[in-house]
């Protein structure tokens, strides 16, 4: 094995993402769920030229919740198979 | 796109501002809380390579959905109709499915760090150089053209002064790249793919009502463009004449084979996703799994074009002052989004541009601190030191980034601009890739001029033969095409002829680096549930492939 393979196999084994890292799951989660109930409220209030506008469609109140829906299923995926951190010591070859 | 109509102002209201206020916070608290992730510069510029594939593979697709992609490629099917295709179907998905089976090995296995440090161990320092410093120099000036890009869009959608756009993108990005480095700017792009996705459909499904749904689209653009505008491969036969201006061997062979297998498996933006996957499996899986996002990305940017080219005909006929082709998609958002989907698609809109810049920003990052200044200008420093110097080579980059935004503007398509730049660039550097990964004998003095003579050949058929009008064709996409098949033939050309008279690299210096050999070290055991069915990469690949063929079938016959 050449010098740079081994540099890098060392910063590997010293690298934190990882351990600590947070999962990106509960951004997307967040975020969709916040701006899913923000978008939804719009449809909900629609007025007539907001509809009328959307060529009749109450895009908001669709979008809205198909935002919530995308955000909940993040947030289920993520109770559903947590990340694992790697256990010390070892290859950080599975965080699921 | 400098010249977009006045009347594009959105009717944005205080809703649609708290949704991109939403948007900037959280990019900014990725930033902060990726910060506490980076110990080392391998956590900095490859995330400590352990990402799952799910997240580097959508980020690998997000990285190239930046807001001039979406704009410009809307754009190309409101100018050529459904031709725009080749681009997702045959120009993208066999170059991003050849690049996760045959290439994914020897990038992910040799252990680089960027693409170009596989040419210094391939073929040694002169090439390296050679192709860092392109790189580093075209990734500033598409940083510059994203920028400058974006402050004309949101000076015409939300009256924002050019200066302020390009001074408040500037500082989120270079803030949260700084910040939480490649592991930042990849959460983002995963953030970002989502929002784009949750504007674009809507917009599409609002559109296609309008119009009268599909048939009442193909209704009436066969009315007023005739029926080969709404096919793939009509008129493409050589000598005749379809509005792409290329044939289907300049297509097949230029845009589906050379350029795109050239700016998909060797441009670093994107290959640096994949890069920082957790293992082997993980990262040949990256560019798969991005491959059936973008075999449906069409439907909702360049529907979106058609639909805009139906509701406004005057669009890109109006002269200077009238809508341009780029203006296709802020032309819908106007007239279709209430409120609150409109903020989503603004926030989309902006946090594309912000990616696109992102990518280019945290692969130049990579690219100078290792490639240049750790592997020639200060060598041997601690760990520590290339950490801190990548810190500042960001904020330098975005700050020069800022600085070329203006070079952008001698383009009106800028899709044209940015693939011109690409077939001078990245086309060589796939001839010499491919030619050492699987020839043994070629010598390091053959990569280097491969990549030279390759470069220059582009450069010389463009401006030269084509500018000058030494040879006629009919458009800049067709003159693309066919500069990055005059760069292929003779990169390709060159490279024989030199290594014919100079001396191969020994045998145990190319292990691992040359197809048929394998590094020591490079055999790895599989994650934990990689051997499962949907994981396995030949199956993702060849599925990818085969659904890519099948959605040609509606727009053949």
């Amino acid at each position: 094995m050449s010098d740079y393979q081994r540099e890098v196999e060392e910063l590997e084994r010293e690298s934190t993402t990882a351990a600590r890292l947070f999962d990106v799951r509960r951004i997307i989660g967040g975020l969709f769920v916040v701006y899913g109930v923000i978008v939804t409220i719009a449809g909900i209030t629609a007025s007539d030229a907001d509809i009328k506008k959307a060529q009749d469609i109450n895009i908001n109140l669709w979008t809205g919740l198909g935002m919530l829906v995308l955000g909940l299923l993040f947030l289920i995926w993520l109770k559903l198979r947590p990340t694992v951190p790697p256990a010390p010591d070892e290859p950080a070859d599975d965080q699921g | 796109m400098q010249n977009l109509a006045e009347g594009l102002r959105l009717p944005t209201n205080g809703l649609d501002y708290a949704i991109l206020g939403i948007y900037f916070a959280v990019v900014l608290g990725i930033g902060f809380a990726a910060r506490r992730s980076v110990k080392t510069s391998l956590d900095f510029f490859l995330s400590g390579r352990s990402l799952p594939a799910w997240v580097t593979g959508l980020a690998f697709v997000a990285a190239n959905l930046g807001a001039t992609e979406i704009l410009g490629m809307a754009a190309n099917g409101a100018q050529y109709g459904a031709y725009t295709v080749h681009w997702y179907w045959i120009g993208a998905i066999p170059a991003m499915v050849f690049l996760g089976l045959v290439m994914m090995p020897f990038y992910y296995g040799s252990k680089v760090r960027s693409v170009p440090e596989f040419l210094l161990h391939r073929f040694g320092p002169s090439s390296h150089l050679l192709s860092s410093i392109i790189f580093a120099v075209s990734s500033v000036l598409i940083a510059g053209v994203n920028l400058y890009a974006m402050a004309i869009v949101l000076q015409a959608l939300l009256g924002w002064p050019q200066w302020v756009a390009i001074v408040v993108a500037g500082f989120f990005v270079l803030a949260y790249i700084t910040l939480g480095g490649l592991s930042s700017a990849i959460y983002n792009e995963v953030l970002q793919f989502f929002v784009i996705l949750a504007a674009l459909i809507p917009l599409t499904i609002v559109g296609l009502k309008r119009v009268g749904g599909w048939n009442g689209l193909t209704d009436s653009l066969s009315g007023s463009h005739g029926d080969a505008f709404l096919t793939a491969w009509k008129g493409t036969g050589i000598g005749e004449s379809n509005p792409l201006g290329a044939n289907w061997l300049t297509i097949v062979l230029g845009l589906g084979f050379v350029m795109s297998f050239g700016y998909w498996t060797t441009n670093f933006a994107e290959v640096q996703r994949a890069l920082s996957a957790k293992n082997l499996s993980a990262a040949k899986r990256t560019p798969l799994i991005a491959a059936f996002p973008k075999i449906f990305i069409p439907l909702v940017v360049v529907v979106p074009g058609l639909i805009a080219l139906v509701m406004e005909p005057s669009l890109g006929k109006a002269g200077k002052d009238g809508l341009q082709y780029n203006d296709a998609i802020p032309v819908l958002m106007r007239d279709l989004l209430p409120n609150g989907v409109l903020g989503i698609a603004v926030t989309g809109l902006l946090a594309a541009f912000m990616a696109g810049m992102a990518a280019n920003v945290s692969s130049f990052n990579t690219v100078f601190t290792n490639d240049i200044w750790a592997a020639y200008l200060k060598k041997n420093r601690e760990d520590a030191y290339y950490l801190k110097t990548g810190r500042w080579v960001t904020a330098v980059g975005v700050l020069i980034g800022m600085g070329t935004a203006f070079i952008a503007s001698s383009f009106s398509n800028i899709m044209n601009y940015l693939q011109t730049l690409f077939s001078f660039f990245n086309v060589p550097l796939f001839v010499v890739f491919i030619i050492g990964m699987f020839w043994k004998r070629t010598t390091a003095a053959a990569g280097f001029w491969g990549l030279l003579s390759g470069t220059v050949a582009a450069m010389v058929n463009y401006f030269w033969f084509y500018k000058q009008g030494v040879i006629t064709i009919p458009s800049d996409q067709g003159a693309n095409f066919v500069s990055s098949i005059v760069a292929f033939v003779v990169g390709a050309a060159v490279m024989v002829v030199v290594t014919m008279f100079t001396k191969s690299k020994s045998a145990e210096s190319l292990a691992g680096l040359v197809y048929g050999t394998r590094s020591p070290g490079m055999t790895e055991l599989p994650g934990e549930g990689d051997d499962a069915w949907y994981r396995r990469p030949a199956l993702l690949g060849w599925g990818a492939i085969v659904l890519a063929a099948a959605c040609y079938v509606p727009f053949s016959f």
